[in-house]
């Protein structure tokens, strides 16, 4: 009898931290924009600030896959202030956007920063900010004055404050320890919320980012749990006897939709109500109906059934009624996710023997295969709706990839080792 | 159904098993449900009595006697129990029903292809088709439980069809 153990940890526990990601570009489809980030001044204790807050807008923007960061020491000035900013000196050197800014301390543990973004050739400041940060919050700081330069630029929204949650697997001889981890959308801050030697599977966000519905198989047997990410507090809101999978939280927050196959195995989507406990059945199929997910305006679910043969994606209204089939291009399309717009739909899709990621237009219903591996699954959508996260392999080991939704920009967040699988994007932060 | 594939096989080869001369009309989708099943499963080993009209139990050596495997395979995308495989199972059948204090866990598993839920699916469905067997066969609900991994305790981590092939398969665990 193998000897199990589960491990639940708060988001402040990080003991384990394991492999942190770092990105790499493996695919550029288009230019990337020559940009400068000139390092922030600083004004307080010692000789240095908390952190390099250039370095991280600076990473963020690279890591975006649409702009080109230039070097420090190629910069003509280091302007802290946008008097001293000389336009000819960043013209010359054909840069689209300067961003330049200080760090003021103001007490113990408290500071401001302050940014401002100019266009050289217009010569004129597309948007300043200044936002008070602590030691413990200027990286996000940092993240979220990114993604207003990004989005003043590109017209984006900016996900560089987002996170990511995902699973990994770590072999040793014949025990394989799971594990659930969240960390910042750049791979910082890697911490592990759950730790098991029985598997863990599709983590999903609560809209809220507040907590994290997961199945674990702790006991020989599938339960559902939803875990708050602060308190490290879960519940285990799905145990009935055979499947219990699959969980996606309701926009609204307040429910889930879940995958149940009872004593006889018959896999059927279910809505759970997380105030009252009380489930309500929603497809009612011989066939496997599961992977659930709601559409954000609330009104249908989505989900993957092989009642005409094959995995296709499908979709019932809320309240009930028929399903109606949504894919029709190839003989297997499983696990949609739409993008938060509604406009798209993202699901592992067979191409020609690979599995890939693929996003369906559902207007023109036009099918876009954006990955490249053979293994390929998991998507989930930034909440910008513009680019998803996936799992691909490496050789044996699982890696993410991001890319855009347009397929152009692809890049492997490549980690230190162990199999990483079953990446989900959080949603915006709610402030 | 592929499911159902498995129980009209099967209730094929109980029929021949004991002797039977009427074999059921399948259904065009095969749809045949066990009226033919009963526990009286020739358990003397050789299965040769009455098989002139079956043909599924080939070499016995690795059904219906020697040791007695805990695990069987099957095919890409398949939840039907081969002929080598159904005498695995009428086996694990037979100490079930004679033994009623026994209890076992069917475990599902599916190679790495595709969807992790949907490959939950696949394991399920292939831990069912046994479990259908061993209810028509005499074992009673109590005694079997399901669980499906998926693809998530492959037996063989490899990523070629070798490694597939291990990995598509149902587990008995014997808890009792």
């Amino acid at each position: 009898m193998r000897k199990a153990f589960v491990l639940i940890a708060s988001l402040f526990v990080s003991s384990t931290a394991i492999a942190d990601l770092t990105v790499e570009i493996t695919q550029g489809g288009v230019k990337q924009r020559p940009i400068a980030v000139v390092p922030f001044g600083w004004s307080g204790q010692g000789a240095e600030p908390p952190l390099d807050v250039a370095s991280v807008i600076a990473a963020d923007l690279k890591r975006s896959g649409r702009f080109d960061p230039m070097a420090e020491d190629g910069m003509l000035q280091k302007p802290t202030v946008g008097a001293d900013l000389d336009f000819d000196d960043w013209s010359i050197l054909k840069v689209e956007a300067v961003v330049i800014g200080r760090i003021e301390q103001t007490g113990a543990n408290a500071y401001n920063v302050q940014f401002q973004l100019f266009d050289p050739f217009r010569r004129e400041q597309l948007v300043g900010y200044r936002m008070p940060a602590s030691k413990g919050t200027m990286r996000r700081v940092a993240h979220r004055l990114a993604d207003m330069i990004y989005e003043e630029l590109t017209g984006i929204k900016g996900v560089f404050a987002t996170k990511v949650t995902y699973v990994t697997a770590d072999r040793v001889g014949d025990d394989t320890t799971y594990r659930l981890v969240v960390a910042d959308f750049d791979g910082e801050n890697e911490t592990v919320i759950m730790e098991s030697t029985d598997p863990i599977m599709s983590p999903a966000w609560s809209p809220d980012s507040r907590r994290i519905a997961y199945v674990s198989f702790e006991d020989q047997r599938s339960s559902i749990f939803v875990q708050t990410l602060r308190s490290g507090n879960r519940i285990k809101v799905s145990s009935r006897p055979g499947i219990n999978g699959a969980p996606s939280f309701s926009p609204d927050g307040r429910q889930l939709v879940i995958t149940q196959g009872g004593v006889d195995g018959n896999l059927d989507i279910y809505i759970l109500d997380l105030v009252s406990r009380q489930t309500r059945r929603l497809t009612d199929h011989r066939a496997i109906d599961t992977e659930g997910t709601w559409s954000p305006d609330g009104r249908y679910i989505y989900f993957t059934s092989d009642r005409s043969g094959g995995p296709q994606v499908y979709r019932v209204a809320v309240n009930g009624g028929t399903p109606e089939r949504v894919t029709f291009e190839g003989s297997y399309n499983a696990r949609p996710r739409l993008s938060p717009d509604g406009n798209k739909l993202a699901v592992v899709h067979n191409d020609r023997g690979n599995f890939r990621i693929a996003v369906m237009d559902l207007r023109s219903k036009d099918l876009l295969v954006l990955s490249a591996g053979a293994q390929d699954e998991s998507p989930s959508f930034a909440p910008n709706s513009d680019t998803l996260i996936y799992a691909t392999r490496q050789r044996r080991n699982g890696v993410l990839e991001t890319v855009s939704a347009d397929g152009l920009i692809r890049q492997r967040l490549a980690s230190r080792q162990g199999d990483v699988r079953e990446p989900v994007w959080s949603p915006f932060e709610r402030f | 159904m592929k499911l159902i594939k498995a129980t009209a096989a099967l209730s094929l080869l109980a029929l021949a098993a004991c002797g039977g001369n009427t074999i059921p009309d399948p259904e065009p989708d095969g749809t045949v449900y066990g009226s033919d099943s009963g526990s009286d499963v020739d358990t003397s080993g050789t299965g040769d009595d009455g098989m002139s009209g079956g043909g599924f139990i080939g070499d016995d050596s690795a059904g219906m006697s020697g040791e007695l495997t805990n695990v069987i395979y099957f095919e890409f995308d398949s939840s039907e129990v081969s002929a080598d495989s159904t005498d695995v199972v009428l086996r694990h059948a037979i100490q079930l029903a004679e033994n009623q204090r026994l209890t076992v866990r069917l475990e599902g598993h599916a190679d790495e292809r595709g969807s992790r839920e949907y490959n939950i699916g696949l394991g399920e469905r292939r831990a069912q088709a046994v479990r259908q067997i061993l209810l028509l066969q005499g074992a009673t609900p109590a005694q079997i439980s399901t669980v499906s991994f998926g693809e998530e305790r492959p037996a063989d981590f490899g990523s070629d069809e070798s490694a597939y092939a291990l990995n598509r398969r149902v587990v008995f665990t014997y808890t009792n």
